[in-house]
């Protein structure tokens, strides 16, 4: 059996990582510590559509990478870290589900997801199908991480985690959205985490907590 | 069966026997180094055994037999585990009986007679050892396992030398699935050997040790076969890793005598490296609370099934 050829060794290897980053974000508790992993995998991700580009040749992945570089790995979680300071919120409360307990649910979505990849990834004739179960997995443990946070914090970032998953998912079947829907998704992410940011303060304001759980109860405020 | 490959069997077990001290030492003595503390001697463990061996065994008066057939069962079943495991050569006769899963098993018979032994007297830091022991090996046992069968699949065989031949026989690949459980073996390595984020081999602080509540009722010959088995159980952990992940340098049988002569000196190199490696994961890293040693395990656990779902998928 030949190896592959290196390029996609080293996609595969990224692929993995980002997984793994996933299950790591799943567990991590300190909100500071979240953020970080969410830049490292903005980071992992923008050397993979590197890759795909080198390989394929597409001018606009070249041009989606920079996007990544500047918007995931520097300026969301600059952002993040600035929010993190002036609401003095560092570390997430108990989850929801203990943690072992997510790992395992962790595990069943990574079984689930790459059974419902391999029919899609037939259909796709790209070199890079193979990820596809692995975009699908980070897409639902970020699923996950944000129903098992409480604090607003982690579940934003697991959002963002989720968009990373989205991003390369479409990477691996199609080699890439159109530029023009990458543009947009990159802005409307953007301005989410901007609008979020003010939410977060009003959030804070009426409880005195970024606690989401004081949300879910709905009470006339006398 | 060759001639040769009854060398190689015979060289391996004895070189098993007389480096597996030498190692521990080797451990120990890169850990004084990093921790700024005047090294014992490689020699050391070789002393102690030594001096225990010339003392006389003291029983417990309600100590039933088994009490004293269990440094014996526990002592074979680590040389039978080194016997079947591929540190110098792949052409090991003893290994047609055994293979990866069934040494999982000798491991584990290793560990329930330990346990029963240190239950037998009916002290309590035997009995709290022997639990906490068990309560690390049911979680270690399907880590190592889940690490075996993502070599298993990807080599197509569950015997230890095939898996570590047909993986020098690869061209050289970037394995996720192997990184990944890589270090999950290292995590279960470092649990099952007692090392420091489960257990501290040094001390003997009652509230916190595993390993050692379990030999506090051993004495003379008996307590230097435990610690001779403890010593063989960390070396052959050693080798299975390097089976599994550095397998480049064990003997081929089509290598002749050579082959064995170059085998040497790279596993007493791997060795060298490992021990320090060893050394220095136990340096920076605290040792958990016995509460948390099953979260510690778990994460080497979905590590293992991670490489394995990841070998499934990308199938490399």
């Amino acid at each position: 059996m030949n190896p592959l050829p290196l390029d996609l060794q080293l996609l595969n290897a990224c692929a993995s990582l980002l997984l793994l980053l996933s299950f790591s974000m799943l567990a991590q508790r300190r909100v500071v510590n979240l953020v970080n992993l969410l830049a490292l995998q903005g980071a992992l991700l923008c050397f993979a559509t590197v890759l795909v580009a080198l390989r394929t040749g597409q001018a606009h992945l070249y041009l989606s990478a920079a996007l990544t570089l500047a918007l995931k790995v520097i300026g969301l979680p600059l952002l993040l870290h600035r929010l993190i300071r002036r609401l003095g919120v560092y570390w997430d409360a108990e989850p929801v589900i203990n943690p072992s307990g997510t790992m395992l649910i962790g595990l069943l979505i990574v079984v689930f997801s790459f059974g419902l990849a391999q029919p899609l990834a037939a259909l796709a004739s790209t070199a890079t199908r193979s990820t596809l179960g692995i975009a699908i997995a980070v897409i639902l443990l970020a699923f996950l991480a944000m129903i098992t946070r409480r604090k607003a914090m982690s579940q934003v970032v697991a959002f963002l985690s989720m968009e990373n998953g989205l991003f390369f998912g479409a990477m691996s079947a199609t080699y890439g959205m159109p530029m023009v829907v990458e543009l947009g998704v990159a802005l409307d992410v953007l301005v989410a985490m901007l609008v979020l940011g003010v939410f977060f303060f009003q959030i804070r304001e009426q409880f005195d907590s970024l606690d989401l759980h004081h949300l879910e109860s709905l009470k006339e405020v006398e | 069966m060759t001639p040769l490959d009854i060398t190689t069997q015979l060289l391996q077990v004895l070189c098993a026997l007389a480096l597996a001290p030498a190692f521990l030492g080797w451990v120990n003595q890169c850990r004084a180094w990093l921790q700024n503390r005047a090294a014992p001697s490689v020699l050391q463990p070789y002393r102690g055994l030594r001096k225990l061996l010339i003392k006389e065994s003291v029983l417990a008066e309600n100590a039933s037999s088994l009490f004293r057939f269990a440094p014996y069962i526990v002592f074979g079943t680590m040389v039978a585990a080194a016997a079947i495991i591929p540190s110098m050569g792949t052409g090991l006769p003893m290994s047609l009986a055994a293979d990866g899963i069934a040494l999982v098993g000798l491991l584990a018979t290793a560990r329930v007679f330990l346990s029963l032994a240190a239950m037998d007297v009916g002290t309590a830091f035997g009995t709290l050892g022997a639990r906490r022991e068990m309560m690390v090996g049911f979680l270690a046992e399907p880590a190592l396992l889940m690490t075996l069968f993502v070599a298993a699949m990807i080599s197509h065989t569950t015997s230890l030398p095939l898996i570590a031949a047909e993986l020098t026989n690869r061209a050289p690949a970037l394995y996720p699935s192997l990184a990944f459980t890589a270090v999950a073996f290292t995590m279960v390595l470092l649990a099952e050997n007692a090392r420091i984020p489960v257990d501290n081999p040094a001390t003997h602080l009652e509230l916190t040790m595993i390993h050692e509540a379990m030999l506090l009722e051993y004495s003379g010959r008996h307590l230097a076969l435990m610690e001779w088995a403890a010593a063989l159980k960390l070396f052959n952990y050693a080798c299975i890793g390097f089976a599994l992940f550095l397998p480049w340098g064990t003997s081929r049988e089509a290598w002749g005598p050579a082959g064995l002569a170059l085998a040497a000196p790279l596993l007493l190199l791997k060795l060298a490296l490992a021990g320090g490696a060893l050394a220095l994961i136990e340096t920076v890293s605290a040792k958990l609370r016995v509460f948390r040693a099953p979260e510690f395990l778990a994460t080497a656990f979905l590590l293992a099934v991670l490489g394995l779902l990841v070998h499934l998928l990308l199938g490399d």
